[in-house]
């Protein structure tokens, strides 16, 4: 919305620069995007001239050299090319130094050798009209030469261009916007500009208006004007309504737009000889129904669609724009001017359908009141009147009528510092109702108060007045800071948010950099990633509506990031870096909902043990014991890669690691890469987060390595679990240290070497004790495993 | 005899002052003090001497001999001092070189490590941390906070679509009925997790962050949202901050506002490019729980007559882009490592 200051003044003038008022009302609840300068600069440069005598150009016949008096006494020769301009002519008239629309400084300037020092001015030139065939003759004829154009004209205002929020349309016109700066300034507010209506309501309007659809149409006004004479607007008009943003068209048009941008409410002007049997009809739209709009598009409807028919068809969209059929031309003489409210709901759904948004649906979507056809109506009829030498036929088209009577809301006094943590006295919560146009009537506990029509959808609640009061008292040191008494509030963590963040900092302390991916991928990733048919995370969440293919079904696991950001890097030189995602994968079906975990995946450089001594950081920071098992993933490697298990509960999978297959490694250009991912949230509740203490000092222990020769494909967990199920209690740890094969083995065995320790809470084991589980464990690996202790 | 102790005492203690190095030392005890050396000889030959005599030569052999061990002793270990000083400093690394094996240093991506900053200042003002489904119903994400059935956010221009009840959630704040669902007042919680909306451009991507925050209890204020975000904005901005509300519509509350922070660049002639010299910084959104969205958890223990409360939300990514001095959104997804080895 463009508020052009020189306009809104003629309301409420609060005497403040345009920076100003640009931040008070910032600070009251209406944003201002920007502040912009409309017109002409050095505004002493443009003063009214008199045109005293105008005769050709010795060389060049298309200029004319004029001489110009330019007051008390004062003449000045400019050369204009303007084919219109002639002697005895009130024009507008820039002297050196003047500054146009465009930015362009004006100077004295020799035109084909005869000196010209100014310029006589074209509409288009002063930026208050699009007119350029011809300079602009000033009509009246109380203009003195030399006087200040800008007394004359508005060619200079500041625009605030205001962002105004949904709930508020009664700000999408420049009085409901003076209301508003008639609030936060209190600067006197002018009376509306409707407040007297030349029109009357005893009369028969030569048109039938028949509402169908009533309940999209809350109200239709309509008003007919005989004798109009189609001309240009005064400049007057046309300066504002092109500083507000609007193309001058004609006079009866602009007047619908002046009107528009002065009320908030749109009108649409009809010819009324091209209205068909002089009647119109609001009904919703037939199925394909079609109608050639304003813009010279035809348009296909729907039943959902309200609109205007006459007797030859669809005449107009109802709130969004007029058919050409019965549009306002030239010749036309007698106008049926319409002023009328539609259903919000339906006129966004409407223009958001057919992808077409104007000024008027842009205002109708965020639903208007009633009440404002009749004063648009009254502002209009006035306008009709004055600027288009048209006569009034008496009588008023009016369905629908008024709204409902104001409602009325009880402001409590208790409730405005209770909600607000500052105390404001009735008698100011009054005063700033009341500028706002609320009615106030004391209680004896606050206020009762009614809500007028222009704020009848957005002001129901206690809240909605309260947050009024609070906006026009301010909140910058009108409002104290203080924090909340906070009774029994306790900031902490939950085990698993703790936990998780253990676990990340487990991989970054490895030396992983932690990235974050997108959530939604291709769906040809299934493929990429070799998922069988039948595989779960083929399961996808897909949207409906996404911006694009690559972006349009929700991952199911963290491996297609990871090798994105890795392959990013990778195609930028950087090597491949190690890299973890920790974030949700989402699988469709189960519920209402798809079955969102958070997982912890992550990609590195090397085998798939190198993936293994990532994730056993992690379990390692969990204190989880975990259990790995050779199995395959239609994306891993197949020799070299597992699943992973709770150690004491297998078959609660937890999630997988190993080599990136190399066809998979290839499709994002990389070499040999290893990857992991656990469903951390499954992880996180089996970590021990409070560990209990164990006596590990009091007593030493006792440590021992044994070499055991297997075959090659006897796995070292197979190993291990033979030598704790042979240890017993005394067996504290055993842990595989080293492999090897080679001349010494046997072809197809290979050799473990394992270190045993061995310990009791209340002594200090010898080589004795030790002995008989030593012989125990070696025993039970030679008839388990077909071991054999090597030297 | 007692003359010729004397004698040998002095040109010892002369000797060991003079001896430069450990093994001389050696030497000069061997011939001073060794089985065949004089003073001991000496020191054995007493028992012939005198009776008068011996008391007196023997007691000055001993002084004699412990003498010189004394001045052995702590000769050496001056030498020794000396030679370990000579050595070490004989010894030297260039310490301008890198560090050996190098350790190294992963980091956390800047979303992670500025939310993690967030949710610590938060939980030092005793909120909790609440998190929630990203795919979402309609009812928590919309209606249930108070979004008209034609609010242009539920748009399929706006909004991912998963079915017609289903989106991806656009903010964090459905979570506020959900939290309330789960707890009775007083409620402290803040909600950070990944949201959604279809807009991509050099500020917007279709995937963001954000962190909600809702205090519900009985006599929660604007005043108190003012204060706490004070204390958030100091925290992550500085102590010098101040904060300032400017009133404007949010469906889900009301009054609402939007909270500029004071500028914390240093400002320069050049235009700011933070603040473009206005002085203030929008960072978030928030108000006063609108009554209607309480009207949905009534039977929670929220009954709007009752209670009240706060909330807010704002974006982690403009949080770590005006702090850290990021200028283009989509270099958080981009994932390269020069960029992520920066924060964290």
């Amino acid at each position: 919305m463009r508020l052009p200051l020189e306009w809104l003044h003629d309301y409420c003038s609060p005497g403040l620069e345009a920076g100003e008022l640009a931040t008070r009302l910032a600070m009251t609840g209406t944003e201002v995007d920007r502040v912009l300068h409309h017109g002409v600069g050095e505004l002493d440069a443009f003063v009214v001239g008199r045109v005293l005598a105008a005769e050709a150009h010795p060389d060049a016949d298309r200029l004319t050299v004029c001489r110009v008096a330019i007051g008390e006494g004062a003449e000045t020769q400019i050369v204009c090319g303007a084919p219109n301009v002639a002697a005895g002519q009130t024009v507008a008239v820039a002297r050196p130094g003047a500054v146009l629309p465009d930015g362009t400084k004006l100077r004295k300037a020799r035109l084909r050798g005869v000196e010209s020092d100014g310029m006589i001015l074209a509409e288009d030139e002063l930026g208050i009209g699009i007119e350029h065939a011809g300079i602009m003759v000033l009509a009246e004829d109380s203009l003195q030469a030399g006087q200040p154009l800008a007394g004359v004209l508005p060619i200079a205002t500041p625009v605030l261009e205001l962002e105004i929020t949904p709930n508020r349309p009664d700000c999408l016109g420049i009085y409901g916007v003076a209301r508003e700066v008639h609030a936060a300034t209190a600067a006197p507010l002018a009376p509306p500009p409707w407040s007297e209506d030349p029109g009357s309501f005893d009369g028969d309007v030569p048109c039938e208006v028949v509402v169908e659809a009533g309940d999209l149409c809350p109200r239709f006004v309509a008003r007919a004007f005989t004798g109009v004479t189609i001309a240009p607007s005064p400049p007057w008009l046309k300066a504002r309504l092109m500083a507000a943003g609007q193309r001058p068209i004609n006079n009866v048009v602009d007047i619908t737009n002046y009107v528009m941008v002065l009320t908030g409410q749109p009108l649409h002007a009809f010819d009324l000889d091209a209205i068909a049997g002089a009647r119109l009809i609001v009904r919703r739209a037939g199925d394909r129904e079609q109608l050639v709009t304003l813009d010279g598009q035809t348009r296909v409807l729907d039943p959902a669609v309200c609109l205007i028919a006459d007797g030859d068809g669809p005449a107009s969209i109802a709130g969004v724009m007029g058919g050409a059929r019965s549009e306002v031309s030239p010749g036309t003489t007698r106008v049926l001017m319409e002023a009328a409210s539609w259903v919000g709901a339906n006129i966004l759904a409407t223009s958001s359908r057919l992808g077409l948004r104007s000024e008027a649906s842009a205002r109708f979507e965020k639903g208007l009141a009633p009440e404002q056809a009749l004063e648009a109506q009254a502002v209009a009829t006035r306008l009709m009147l004055e600027l288009c030498g048209a006569k009034l036929v008496p009588g008023t088209i009016d369905i629908g009528g008024a709204g409902a009577d104001p409602q009325l809301v009880r402001l409590r006094d208790a409730r405005v510092g209770g909600l607000l943590g500052v105390d404001i006295a009735r008698s100011e919560s009054a005063l700033h109702l009341q500028r706002l146009g609320f009615g106030v009537t004391e209680r004896s506990d606050g206020l009762d108060v009614a809500i007028p029509p222009h704020r009848r959808n957005d002001v129901t609640r206690e809240a909605d007045l309260i947050e009024e009061v609070a906006r026009l008292h301010g909140m910058d040191d009108e409002l104290p800071a203080t924090l909340p008494s906070r009774r029994g509030a306790v900031g902490v963590l939950t085990r698993e948010q703790r936990l998780r963040r253990r676990a990340e900092d487990a991989l970054t302390a490895a030396g992983l950099h932690e990235i974050v991916g997108w959530s939604f991928e291709a769906p040809g990733r299934d493929d990429v990633l070799r998922l069988a048919p039948g595989d779960p995370r083929r399961r996808r969440v897909v949207l409906e509506n996404p911006m694009s293919e690559d972006q349009s079904v929700m991952r199911t696991t963290l491996l297609g990031s990871l090798l994105d950001a890795a392959g990013l890097n990778a195609a930028r030189g950087q090597g491949a870096p190690g890299l973890f995602e920790s974030g949700a994968v989402y699988l469709a079906g189960g519920g209402p909902l798809p079955c969102e975990h958070h997982a912890l995946g992550a990609l590195v450089p090397g085998d798939v043990l190198a993936a293994k001594a990532h994730l056993e950081a992690v379990l390692a920071a969990l204190r989880v014991e975990a259990a790995f098992t050779a199995a395959p993933q239609p994306f891993l490697h197949p020799g070299r890669s597992a699943r992973v298990d709770l150690a004491h509960a297998p078959g609660a999978q937890l999630g997988w690691l190993g080599d990136v297959h190399p066809l998979v490694a290839r499709a994002w250009d990389l070499d040999v890469v290893a990857a992991f991912e656990v469903d951390l949230g499954a992880l996180l509740t089996h970590a021990s987060a409070v560990p209990a203490y164990e006596d590990l000092t009091s007593y030493p222990e006792l440590r021992q390595d044994i070499a055991v020769v297997v075959d090659t494909a006897v796995p070292a967990a197979a190993v291990l679990a033979a030598v704790r199920a042979a240890g017993g209690k005394l067996l504290g740890r055993a842990e595989v240290f080293d492999v090897y094969t080679g001349a010494q083995i046997a072809a197809g065995r290979k050799s473990l070497a394992v270190a045993l320790a061995f310990r009791a809470p209340d002594r200090t084991l010898t080589d004795e004790d030790a002995a008989p589980v030593r012989e125990r464990i070696v025993a039970r690996l030679a008839e388990a495993l077909g071991g054999e202790l090597r030297g | 005899m007692i003359d010729r102790i004397s004698e040998l005492r002095a040109e010892a203690e002369a000797a060991i002052a003079g001896v430069g190095a450990s093994a001389e030392l050696e030497n000069l005890r061997v011939r001073y003090l060794g089985r065949k050396a004089e003073l001991p000889n000496l020191l054995r030959g007493v028992a012939g001497l005198a009776p008068e005599q011996r008391g007196p030569t023997g007691k000055a052999a001993n002084e004699a001999r412990q003498a010189l061990e004394a001045r052995i002793a702590e000769r050496s270990g001056e030498l020794e001092a000396a030679e370990l000083d000579a050595r070490l400093l004989s010894d030297t690394v260039d310490v301008t070189l890198p560090g050996e094996p190098a350790r190294p240093v992963g980091r956390l991506h800047l979303l992670t490590a500025t939310r993690r900053e967030i949710e610590d200042v938060f939980l030092g003002l005793g909120f909790r941390i609440a998190e929630g489904p990203e795919v979402e119903t309609v009812y928590y994400n919309f209606d249930a906070l108070n979004h008209s059935p034609t609010h242009p956010a539920r748009g399929r221009t706006d909004t991912f679509y998963v079915a017609d009840d289903v989106v991806l959630r656009t903010h964090t704040s459905p979570m506020q009925v959900r939290s309330m669902e789960a707890q009775p007042p007083p409620l402290y919680v803040i909600v950070p997790g990944r949201t959604y909306r279809r807009d991509s451009d050099a500020t917007h991507t279709p995937q963001f962050h954000q962190i909600e925050g809702l205090a519900v209890d009985e006599d929660i204020t604007l005043a108190d949202l003012k204060g706490t975000l004070l204390a958030f904005a100091r925290a992550v901005f500085g102590e010098e901050r101040e904060v300032r509300l400017r009133p404007h519509f949010f469906p889900f509350t009301e009054p609402s506002v939007e909270v500029d922070v004071s500028c914390f660049m240093a400002h320069t002639r050049e235009r700011c490019r933070v603040c473009k010299d206005t002085g203030w910084v929008e960072i978030l959104g928030s108000g006063m729980v609108d009554p209607n969205v309480f009207a949905h958890v009534r039977e929670y223990g929220y009954d709007p007559e009752r209670i009240q409360g706060f909330a807010f939300g704002l974006g982690i990514e403009r949080i770590a882009m005006l702090k850290h001095g990021v200028p283009d959104l989509r270099l958080l997804y981009d994932n390269d490592v020069r960029f992520l080895e920066q924060f964290g």
